[in-house]
């Protein structure tokens, strides 16, 4: 029932859709700027944000992410990071 | 220590700010019409009064909007307008001098019942991250708080229709322990289907389908109520505070008090009547010194009954004027009485009296209502009322600002 998206890579656009989606964007900050390594806290997104945000893209794309290494995750560039080494583990179980 | 009102956010079905819904109140326009946010045609009541042209995203960062209730995003453009009016900017306050108390009847129904939906229907990773908060009866405390930086004292009162005044009164409270400024008041928003449902279980509502004969207050063809949305938040300042900063003053909230009525079945009178003479007491006036009653308006006739014999028995036979211009807008649960201190401060400023629309008066009441059209009168005492279901009343007593020489 969830609905998978086929894609090779989860990306900087894609982030930037769904936390426009989930929890909208701050005064003052251009989320199409050069924010992969600005901290999720900067832009304006607390805890629950940020899990709204890891929510909608567990379901969009058929995975589950850590906890504890979603915390870690305190950048765009790092939470994708985090969500394209789950992307290809689950490729790999596939083909397996 | 005088407490005084200096500034207003009024949202109502009938006007969004502060003078649209004055004008429209005293030119008696009704905004009671059958339900567009959903179709209630399989629900045996099928009006409201409804605001129709609020467009969250025009006044809130979208930052907000994925996390807000319907009636918190009216809860804070209002309280925003309240501000401005009493020329605060709540950014140069300190911290920890001016807090936010609201009152709730519901909380956030709508944000719930979506939220209820995506459980049932997809599942539990489709449910919000923030229906953790945005359900909750105090999230317009929060969320205003949140907005403008108020760190002080902070809560939020449920007891339905009177919430609204409880909320003031402790807003009264923590001014008189020293806070600067508190924000305070009430919006309540819940015409979606759960919210409905939930109403139409006091067995309150009215089924006429007719919108000038579906309200009627002390009429002998009282039939119930009509539920609307909206409410008012008012800024609320110690006296000294207001004058050092050379605020304009609406007035005083001068008296204040709550009572419970006894059990239906105890043969005890209910106690709407203690509630009024003790706010009188509180303000320190006597009932000749009321100019005009905001009656709370059930418009379910026993309720009717023992709110207009409570009047008569403190003012005497149409002793005082009576009205309830809620009529236009229907009962807005908790934001209603704070709507009602809003009206009574411009009766003060303006010399009028706002009208009841569409009853025509028992005769089984012994009231002096105001009705059709707005009175021109010296307004210089008001006293506003409000129950809750369960048998909350309270009663407030607001007094034209002091002239100070």
């Amino acid at each position: 029932m969830i609905s998978t998206v086929p894609t090779d890579e989860f990306t900087l656009a894609a982030l930037t859709l769904i936390l426009l989606e989930g929890a909208g964007a701050e005064e003052g900050v251009d989320l199409n700027g050069d924010i992969a390594d600005t901290p999720f806290a900067d832009l304006g997104y607390e805890s629950l944000a940020l899990l709204e945000t890891s929510s909608r893209i567990e379901r969009k794309y058929g995975i589950s992410l850590d906890d504890e290494a979603l915390v870690a995750a305190e950048t765009p560039r790092a939470l994708i990071e985090l969500v394209n080494r789950q992307l290809s583990e689950a490729s790999a179980r596939d083909k397996v | 220590m005088r407490v005084v009102v200096t500034g207003l956010g009024v949202a109502a079905p009938t006007g969004l700010g502060t003078e649209a819904y004055w004008s429209a109140t005293l030119a008696g326009r009704r905004a009671i019409g059958r339900v567009t946010r959903f179709d209630p045609s399989s629900y045996p009541a099928t009006l409201a009064g409804e605001i129709k042209e609020f467009r969250a995203e025009e006044h809130l960062p979208s930052r907000l909007l994925p996390q807000t209730d319907r009636m918190t995003r009216i809860a804070l453009v209002s309280a925003d307008q309240a501000f401005a009016d009493a020329g605060i900017d709540p950014g140069e306050l300190a911290d920890y001098d001016a807090g936010v108390i609201t009152a709730s009847h519901s909380g956030g129904f709508e944000f719930g019942q979506n939220e209820l939906r995506a459980l049932w229907s997809k599942g539990s990773r489709y449910v919000s991250a923030y229906q953790s908060f945005a359900w909750f009866y105090a999230v317009n405390s929060g969320q205003i708080s949140i907005r403008n930086g108020l760190r002080g004292p902070s809560s939020v009162l449920v007891s339905d229709q009177a919430g609204g005044l409880d909320a003031v009164a402790q807003a009264r409270r923590q001014i008189r322990k020293g806070t600067r400024v508190i924000i305070s008041g009430a919006v309540d928003a819940s015409i979606c289907p759960w919210g409905w449902v939930a109403q139409l279980t006091s067995g309150r509502l009215s089924e006429e389908t007719d919108p000038a004969r579906a309200y009627l207050p002390f009429d002998d063809d009282a039939g119930g109520h009509v539920p609307g949305e909206g409410g008012a938040l008012l800024v609320v300042e110690d006296d000294e505070h207001a004058r050092t900063r050379g605020a304009r003053v609406y007035g005083e909230i001068a008296g204040y008090a709550a009572t419970i009525d006894p059990r239906p079945d105890s043969g005890r009178p209910p106690s709407l009547r203690r509630a009024i003479e003790l706010a009188i007491a509180d303000a320190a006036l006597d009932a000749g010194d009321v100019d005009v009653v905001f009656a709370d308006a059930a418009a379910v006739p026993e309720l009717d009954r023992s709110e207009a014999e409570a009047i008569t028995d403190v003012f005497g036979s149409r002793g005082v004027p009576v009205t309830a211009p809620k009529t236009t807008t229907g009962r807005l649960y908790s934001g209603a009485a704070p709507i009602d201190l809003a009206a009574a401060f411009l009766s003060i400023r303006d010399g009028v009296i706002p009208p009841t629309v569409g009853t025509t008066l028992s005769d089984r009441y012994d009231i002096d209502l105001v009705a059709s059209t707005p009175r021109r009168a010296a307004v210089r005492n008001a006293l506003v009322l409000a129950r809750g279901q369960g048998g909350f009343n309270s009663a407030m007593v607001v007094r034209a600002p002091q002239v100070i020489d």
